[in-house]
């Protein structure tokens, strides 16, 4: 008479004897509990962000990030440069995207000057923001199958990523650091053939995410190791600041490209902001991935109506800037980067909160990791997606 | 909490932002020292120093839930310029008075956060001013776990204390490390070594000759 649920019934029974045993084991030899230290070189970080991890047995009791390997600062070096001179060092905080951490500087310094660039520099740098935010996020999603011990799509991702790459070389003349944007515009304009070049590169680039969708989102391995695996609630997500994916995969529909108005190009063109109630490691790579399709599809609508003009509006060979104050952010690839920039008028600023995304993304580890398994460690920082640069800056 | 009938997701930014500061008055009265609302821009606060946490769970209960960032700013201007002179000449004369920003100010150091409506799409930039014998304000860490960090970064590198705040370690620097890097007195020594060339920017506009487009405007 022993059927198929009588069998799981006593494994399970088993099972539960075995974990109560081993608790009462536990309470009996008062188990001290390790501390593991996970990087600051290690495979699994990017780069060198080091996370100390107080275990008992395989749990996490404490965990505690520790920063500053790659502090450059940023902020008080953007005291003693001019204001052009600024993107080149900004350009290094998120350094997969890196156009896309000139923008904000750059209409921070237009807003106290009060100038705009001309549409079609508007509509470069849209293109270009987005371009930077496929290059970066389709790394993330190729990285995300080596974190959970699949090689093959970081193999894609490279693949299809050095064709956004070639894209923002044809433009600006560097894969990694355009230093691109400038007050009132844009250095240069499009190259010629930019536009078919770049629809076709859109069209592999969806067809990526449709492979990633298929081959990591689908798989059952990777289901099972992110999903209900760190869940972040909203008001929670929203205590630490953070933003982006990270934000929108606790169910807040909120983007920054939407929902302020920036002299920029996306609410000339139709988009859809994706969220996801679940706010588990799922969740967010899973809006990074629709995050990635949505992009190409603003980037595909944007090329037919470029609008004509020049790229630059008239400033001043020397520019000074007014005094005053102000605050821009943009919906970078990793979240809402921002740069409170003060000015007292003279050639330099002279003070610059960089607010970046990661440095609040990564607040919640502590919280975060507090009782989870050690390898779900990696899946949820994984997930959580930061970038070295733009923590320390 | 307004007694107006207008739906508040339909009145525009700059009516938003005036009502912003009424009801925060209204919730932490005298201690809202000063305010300026920047017409189509942005909203700035500035509260008394005691008032720094109460401040920010008014805002938080105005439904300011989301936390931004938390800095400091030091007003007072660089004895070092750019690091543009030669080092071995004596300093130049420089100005040195304190001249505080936007909503004013009576210190040198003043603490900066930023607080954001989720919904409403509108933030808010409180400050409050430190004072130079006894910099320490009230921690906000109770309000906004998120401040934590921002907390650490700020007391590392101007110096200001958080009462309440549970580990005020340095995020970036050694433990050992010395003065606190983003105060304008602290020196940046690879401009003291050598003086910097790059002040001057002479790369030509983009866009036709360089003569064309000079000096315009």
């Amino acid at each position: 008479m022993t059927s198929t649920e009588s069998l799981i019934d006593r494994r399970q029974l088993a099972y539960i004897a075995s974990q109560a045993a081993d608790a009462r084991l536990n309470v009996e030899l008062e188990t001290e509990g390790m501390t593991l230290n996970i990087g600051p070189q290690h495979p699994a970080t990017h780069g060198t962000l080091r996370i100390i991890a107080h275990l008992d047995g395989e749990q996490v009791v404490w965990a505690e990030p520790s920063c500053g390997y790659m502090h450059r600062g940023y902020e008080k070096l953007t005291e003693v440069r001019t204001y052009p001179q600024v993107t080149s060092l900004v350009n290094r905080i998120d350094w997969l995207g890196s156009f896309a951490n000139e923008v904000p500087f750059i209409l921070a310094a237009e807003k106290l000057m009060g100038i705009e660039a001309p549409p079609r520099a508007q509509w470069i740098r849209t293109i270009l923001f987005e371009l930077s935010r496929i290059a970066n996020v389709s790394l993330f999603l190729g990285d995300l199958g080596v974190q959970l011990g699949a090689v093959t799509p970081v193999f894609m991702a490279f693949r299809d990523r050095e064709h956004v790459l070639n894209l923002i070389e044809a433009t600006t003349g560097g894969r990694f650091h355009p230093n691109f944007d400038r007050i009132g515009g844009l250095k240069d304009d499009l190259p010629a053939g930019f536009i078919d070049e770049t629809r076709a590169v859109m069209k592999t680039l969806r067809n990526f995410c449709t492979e990633m969708e298929d081959l990591l989102f689908g798989n059952e391995i990777f289901q099972s190791r992110t999903r209900g695996i760190g869940v972040i609630p909203k008001d929670i997500a929203m205590q630490y600041g953070l933003s982006g994916a990270n934000l929108r995969a606790s169910g807040v529909d909120w983007d920054l490209r939407r929902d302020q108005s920036l002299p920029m190009a996306w609410d000339k063109v139709d988009w859809k902001v994706w969220t996801h109630p679940d706010g588990d490691s799922f969740a967010r790579c899973w809006i990074r991935l629709q995050e990635v399709r949505e992009s190409t599809l603003i980037v595909d609508q944007l090329l037919n109506n470029i609008p004509s003009g020049p790229v630059m509006a008239k400033v001043p060979r020397i520019i000074k800037v007014p005094e005053g104050e102000a605050w821009v952010s943009t919906e970078n690839p990793l979240g809402e980067m921002g740069y409170y920039v003060v000015s007292k008028g003279d050639l330099g600023p002279f003070r610059t909160k960089i607010r970046s995304a990661s440095f609040n993304n990564i607040s919640i580890v502590p919280w975060i990791l507090k009782g989870v398994y050690v390898p779900d460690i990696i899946t949820i920082l994984a997930s959580l997606y930061f970038i070295l640069g733009d923590i320390d800056r | 909490m307004s007694s107006t009938d207008t739906p508040i997701a339909e009145i525009p930014g700059d009516t938003l932002r005036e009502r912003i500061v009424d009801d925060l008055r209204a919730h932490i009265g005298a201690d809202l020292v000063d305010s300026l609302v920047k017409p189509g821009d942005d909203v700035w606060v500035r509260v008394s120093t005691d008032a720094w946490r109460r401040a920010g769970v008014a805002l938080r209960d105005m439904g300011f839930e989301y936390f931004c960032f938390l800095s400091a700013i030091d007003w007072m201007p660089s004895p070092f310029g750019k690091g543009e002179d030669d080092p071995t000449a004596p300093p130049p004369e420089r100005d040195d008075t304190v001249k505080q920003g936007y909503a004013g100010g009576a210190t040198r150091l003043q603490v900066l956060a930023r607080l954001v409506h989720p919904t409403l799409h509108v933030g808010v930039n409180i400050k409050c001013d430190v004072s130079d014998s006894e910099p320490v304000v009230e921690s906000w860490v109770s309000v906004f776990a998120g401040a934590n960090w921002h907390e650490r970064e700020a007391h590392e590198m101007f110096g200001i204390g958080f009462a309440g705040h549970p580990d005020l370690r340095n995020m970036y620097l050694p433990t050992e490390f010395e003065g606190h890097p983003l105060r304008k007195d602290f020196p940046l020594l690879a401009r003291m070594v050598k003086p910097w060339p790059g002040i001057v920017d002479v790369e030509p506009m983009p866009g036709g000759s360089a003569d064309e487009e000079g000096d315009a405007e």
